[in-house]
């Protein structure tokens, strides 16, 4: 893979909340170690997708990466860009090109704006378009989302969480961006809904050449959509490969056990799977096991686990795994 | 059938709004056979809930209410029992899994409290014999250190651990039927994976009765041995678990699978998306409640909604449509 086909690179990316104790004089007594040094590349035009179970920092990173949570340490560098280096006017800018589209259609969109206001707000905020340029703008993208023109003047709470959803893409799609963080965007749908607005995204997409970072717990989904597909885990990234490469030979036991718990629609080949069942909850992350997070509930789990933290290495081309047993299964 | 444990007939549950009387049920039948895991599957709003919430009797009224049908469950109708009388049904002969188990266990008592007032109050043990009974139960769905953790409150379990105590509870007097109601819609899918093998098992040793209720066509998969699946308060096919998804029939279950991504999928392929939404019925529709997004739908499903009948020859598959989905052409 060359560089100049990389849009985003993030590496070594922390981000840890702290946790306060104390009513006046507030002394840090933890953090909780959300994202805990991860690095990936987003290729121009793929679509990566970011799975994990909840609370493992899949949404975290997502925010961290286009600053809207700034890092505790490491960089994102866009479009040859550090966005953590930036701040104020020069960030801004940097904004237009990334955008987002939020999990809860619910409650990401304010119930006091009619829909033109919430859409045509980035084009003012930003200032690209002023007056009757932002109506017709408005128009036009909620044509390209499949609402008709004629809902602009309405309020959220008239609309289906579908068109929700959808109103929430006109939003992400107002500054026409190069980038667009999807943060579990079907979750909340039902599912003959879910499928009208992933078709909608994969259309946008090839429509602007858009690139995605699409966040999700469901590994159908993530396998349906996504180009390549890492997998998170208590705040590191632990297998990062090709979609296919990764559902058809995953070399992490924590994707191995999370791809046999995913149920498939077929009772004939739910029949003859094998399931790997994971004991136990995940750890909490303000205070993670040492070495390998997932030595806890690792069925191959061994001493040497809990003394270093598996490097995160290329195993295959293109396949990154960070476990220390890992060669077994290649 | 004489074999049924329970039989519904003709349910029909109406809610009254301020926009009007939703139908949120309409003339319901099923069965259901001993040892039968049955499951219902539809979006939210189809009316899979109320159906059973309905035969509980745990419909808030007002606004809502069971204004027909017949619900017999060992020769007495559901339906028509005093509330002394149904109140003793519920938790001892037929118990229920909620969806969340935050909501669904009191915040302010411990766990041993919550697990043993329905052994004090329908088995008639004392507190003595209910803690030891309790401890048992949490083993059984595979609590470590049970006997340790009964004087735990709710929120110091994670939401697996609080789905087994869901679990634990519903089982605690040997119900005939457990109906779960979507019990794994908030847990992650490793947790999920977990609570299905715990119910199978549980099923196996117990030999109760199942009525599992999800959206997710997966879990049904593996899990049941029949499906209903409903929409805008019908059930719109009935066949056993391998038929339905080797052989749907009805427009909507069909879209249903097809917009489903399979995490086995081979090549990528465009998801069928079923245009437009679910209906909302203020009135008893006189066309079918799915021909507005129907592509299969011809002039008659405009003016009579089908009743379920069954698909040729196999008595044991029925669906609700004017039209046959594998020649395109109406039905006689």
């Amino acid at each position: 893979m060359t560089t100049d086909n990389v849009l985003m690179q993030v590496k070594d990316l922390v981000k840890h909340f702290p946790i306060n104790q104390g009513i006046i004089i507030q002394r840090q007594v933890g953090a909780v170690r959300a994202v805990d040094g991860i690095s990936f590349d987003v290729h121009k035009g793929e679509t990566l997708g970011l799975v994990g179970e909840s609370g493992c920092g899949k949404s975290t990173t997502g925010r961290t990466v286009l600053q809207l949570y700034r890092p505790t340490s490491g960089s994102v560098n866009f479009d040859g860009v550090d966005l953590v280096a930036l701040k104020g006017d020069a960030l801004r800018k940097m904004r237009r090109k990334m955008q987002m589209i939020f999990q809860d259609p619910y409650a990401s969109l304010n119930p006091r704006m009619t829909i033109s206001e919430i859409i045509g707000e980035p084009l003012i905020v930003h200032h690209v378009a002023s007056g009757k340029d932002v109506e017709q703008r408005v128009e036009n993208l909620l044509e390209l989302v499949g609402l008709s023109p004629t809902f602009a003047n309405r309020f959220p709470h008239e609309f289906s969480g579908g068109q929700r959803q959808r109103i929430g893409v006109a939003r992400a799609l107002a500054l026409q961006p190069s980038f667009i963080v999807c943060d579990e965007p079907i979750s909340a749908l039902d599912v003959s809904i879910q499928a009208q607005v992933v078709n909608l995204l994969e259309e946008l997409q090839t429509q602007f050449n858009l690139t995605y970072l699409f966040i999700a717990h469901d590994l159908s989904m993530v396998r349906h959509i996504s180009d390549r597909v890492a997998v998170m885990y208590l705040g590191v990234i632990v297998e990062l490969a090709s979609r296919d490469e990764i559902y058809r030979s995953p070399l992490h036991p924590y994707t191995q056990a999370l791809l046999s718990a995913v149920p498939i629609p077929d009772p004939f080949a739910e029949a003859q799977r094998k399931r790997v069942i994971l004991q136990g909850d995940v750890p909490t992350p303000t205070n993670p096991p040492s070495g390998c997070r997932f030595r806890t509930r690792c069925p191959i789990a061994q001493a040497a686990c809990a003394e270093s933290r598996p490097e995160f290495r290329e195993l295959k081309p293109g396949h990154f795994v960070a476990c220390h047993f890992a060669d077994q299964f290649v | 059938m004489a074999d049924l444990l329970l039989d519904v007939q003709g349910l029909d549950t109406r809610f009254n709004t301020q926009q009007g009387v939703v139908h949120a049920v309409n003339s319901i039948s099923f069965g259901l056979k001993e040892g039968e895991t049955l499951g219902v599957v539809g979006e939210s709003g189809c009316g899979k809930s109320v159906t059973v919430l309905s035969l509980m009797r745990l419909i808030p009224t007002p606004p809502g209410k069971i204004v027909a049908g017949t619900a017999k469950f060992f020769g007495q109708d559901l339906l028509k029992m005093t509330n002394e009388e149904i109140r003793f049904v519920r938790g001892s002969q037929i118990s229920m899994v909620f969806q969340d188990p935050m909501t669904s266990l009191n915040p302010v008592l411990t766990i041993g409290q919550q697990l043993e007032e329905p052994l004090m109050l329908h088995v008639g043990m004392n507190r003595k014999q209910a803690l030891q009974r309790s401890a048992e139960l949490l083993e059984l769905v595979g609590i470590p250190k049970a006997k340790d953790r009964l004087g735990d409150y709710p929120h110091q379990f994670s939401g697996g651990m609080r789905q087994r105590v869901m679990i634990a509870m519903a089982l605690s007097c040997s119900p005939q039927i457990l109906i779960a109601d979507e019990p794994t819609t908030a847990l992650d899918v490793t947790i999920q994976a977990q609570i299905i093998e715990l119910v199978k098992r549980l099923r196996d040793e117990l030999g109760m009765a199942i009525i599992w209720i999800t959206h997710d066509l997966g879990v049904i998969a593996g899990l049941a041995d029949r499906v209903l699946v409903m929409y805008g308060g019908y059930i719109i096919e009935e066949a056993p678990v391998k038929e339905l998804y080797a052989n749907p029939r009805h427009p909507y279950t069909l879209g249903l699978i097809g917009s489903l991504p399979r995490v086995d999928e081979k090549e990528h392929t465009r998801l069928a998306s079923i245009d437009g939404l679910p209906p909302i019925l203020y009135e008893i529709p006189k066309s079918c409640p799915f021909a507005p997004r129907c592509k299969y739908a011809v002039e008659r499903c405009w003016k009579e909604n089908p009743a379920l009948e069954p698909v040729g020859v196999d008595q044991e598959h029925r669906i609700a449509c004017w039209v046959d989905t594998k020649t395109g052409r109406e039905r006689r």
